[in-house]
């Protein structure tokens, strides 16, 4: 078990640091790169808050999917090699389903405010899921 | 794969004109200002005043000065290297632009290619043009609320003008066309071995519907918002960064500004985020384009295809590969995933 402060934590003061204290001290490249960092900030908080579920959601499809256990990274890939060969398309809805729920995840995580994510979600198209 | 810092790619990808990117030693700097008030002094016989560097990029360097009372635009490889394989020399490039305006395209005039005795290695030397560039100015600032609304039929006009060139007296540019193009990134997919089921099923729809073969004309390659220049009073102005030129289907240049991640929030406006597809088809249309709407569908599916890919894999093999450490260059990477959604609504028949 990992001491405190929590990571959470950490990075919370450590983008407070940015915002408050660094950026407001720099101009040009150094200020372009710094809110960048902050955005990297962010994207982290979000993947230790979301991944850890979002990763066992995914898993507990693919390993429905296609019927075999594996790391992530091993289902992924034969999910891959299913989907060039044509043996799955998006007229398998369990597949859609799995590839909308993957890739909602991702976006939530990388980058909430892109406007393709938006649309996606006035579309209506579920958020992935929290896996236990 | 290895991408080197000059790749294309990471120019397509990382276009920033307001700052260099990565940056000169300030002994380097005074020696290129020695330099270029030697080449001002041979080619104007004026001395060199206001240089000041005008965007960075990875594998583009755009320099501003003045001399004899006219503005220039310097653009060079980095450091004046050789660019990568898949940039055009500068000499060619050049030659293109020159081609564009003869045939009334609204292009920088370029002044003169560099040679040996210049001193700073592959680089022309074009007329400056004033306006923006930079797209998110371009969509929201209100100076161009009146010029915007025309843009995308003014895109239109300018692309059929760009592919009625005749290729035949060109300088001879790399022929890519759809199939070309899509296994050139599958390729890249391939070899980065981390899997990506929603670009593999973007690459399955892409096979399975290739464009008929047209005539190669010539493609500006990278014709979409942010390479566009605008000004407040006549809209659209200028067409820069003509170095991924090339022959190959032009129905490429009509999907390229229409890729989501070129709309910069402004989804509901397909051409660069400012127009309607069908103002832009309209006037290339009534200037005697053909259009292949399936085909051009199939470029912006193509397109959002390789965006993802120059992220995901380009993007990510420089960074980790310590070619470009950056904080800026690492995040990039995690863009991939915007395309992923984008090609699932698309395949999906959403827009």
């Amino acid at each position: 078990m990992q001491d405190r402060p929590s990571a959470e934590k950490l990075l919370a003061a450590a983008r407070a640091f940015l915002n408050e204290t660094a950026m407001p001290q720099l101009s040009g490249q150094a200020a372009f790169h710094a809110r960048v960092a902050g955005n990297v900030l962010d994207i982290l908080a979000r993947e230790l808050a979301l991944a850890p579920g979002f990763n066992k959601a995914e898993q507990a499809r693919l390993e429905s999917l296609l019927g075999e256990d594996g790391d992530l990274a091993t289902l992924n890939r034969k999910l891959c090699e299913k989907i060039a060969t044509g043996e799955m398309d998006l007229s398998n809805d369990v597949l859609k389903n799995h590839l909308i729920r993957v890739t909602m995840g991702k976006v939530a995580i990388d980058q909430p405010r892109y406007q393709g994510y938006k649309t996606a979600q006035a579309n209506g198209w579920p958020e992935e899921e929290l896996g236990d | 794969m290895k991408i080197c810092c000059c790749s294309p790619f990471l120019e397509v990808a990382h276009r920033r004109r307001e700052w260099q990117f990565s940056s000169m030693g300030s002994a380097e700097i005074d020696t290129f200002e020695s330099q270029m008030a030697a080449l001002c002094a041979r080619r104007f016989d004026a001395p060199l005043a206001h240089l000041k560097r005008l965007s960075g990029g990875a594998s583009q360097e755009s320099w501003t000065f003045i001399c004899d009372g006219e503005a220039y635009v310097l653009r060079r490889n980095p450091r004046g290297l050789r660019a990568s394989e898949n940039a055009l020399p500068k000499a060619s490039e050049a030659a293109i632009i020159g081609a564009a305006a003869k045939a009334g395209i609204a292009v920088p005039q370029v002044s003169f290619v560099c040679d040996d005795e210049d001193g700073i290695g592959e680089a022309y030397v074009m007329a400056f043009i004033d306006g923006e560039t930079i797209a998110r100015k371009i969509l929201r600032d209100a100076e161009f609320d009146t010029v915007r609304p025309k843009l995308a039929t003014q895109c239109g006009e300018m692309l059929a003008a760009l592919h009625a060139i005749k290729i035949e007296g060109l300088p001879d540019l790399a022929y890519s066309d759809a199939a070309g193009e899509l296994e050139k990134y599958a390729g890249y997919l391939q070899s980065s071995g981390h899997p990506h089921p929603v670009f593999e099923l973007a690459i399955k729809w892409l096979r399975d519907n290739l464009p008929e073969t047209r005539p190669p004309a010539l493609v500006h390659g990278d014709f979409r918002n942010g390479n566009i220049m605008v000004s407040p009073e006549a809209g659209l102005v200028a067409l820069l960064d003509w170095e991924l030129a090339h022959f190959g289907d032009p129905m490429e240049d009509l999907g390229w500004p229409c890729v989501p991640s070129w709309r910069f929030g402004q989804h509901h406006l397909p051409v660069g985020g400012f127009g309607a597809r069908a103002d832009m088809y309209g006037a290339y249309r009534a200037a005697g384009g053909e259009i292949d709407e399936k085909a051009t569908r199939f470029w912006e599916i193509l397109g959002s295809l390789k965006w993802g890919i120059m992220c995901g894999v380009l993007m990510v093999s420089a960074f980790e590969s310590g070619a470009d450490p950056s904080v800026e260059r690492g995040s990039i990477g995690r863009r991939a995933s915007e395309t992923e959604i984008d090609l699932l609504r698309m395949l999906m028949g959403e827009d």
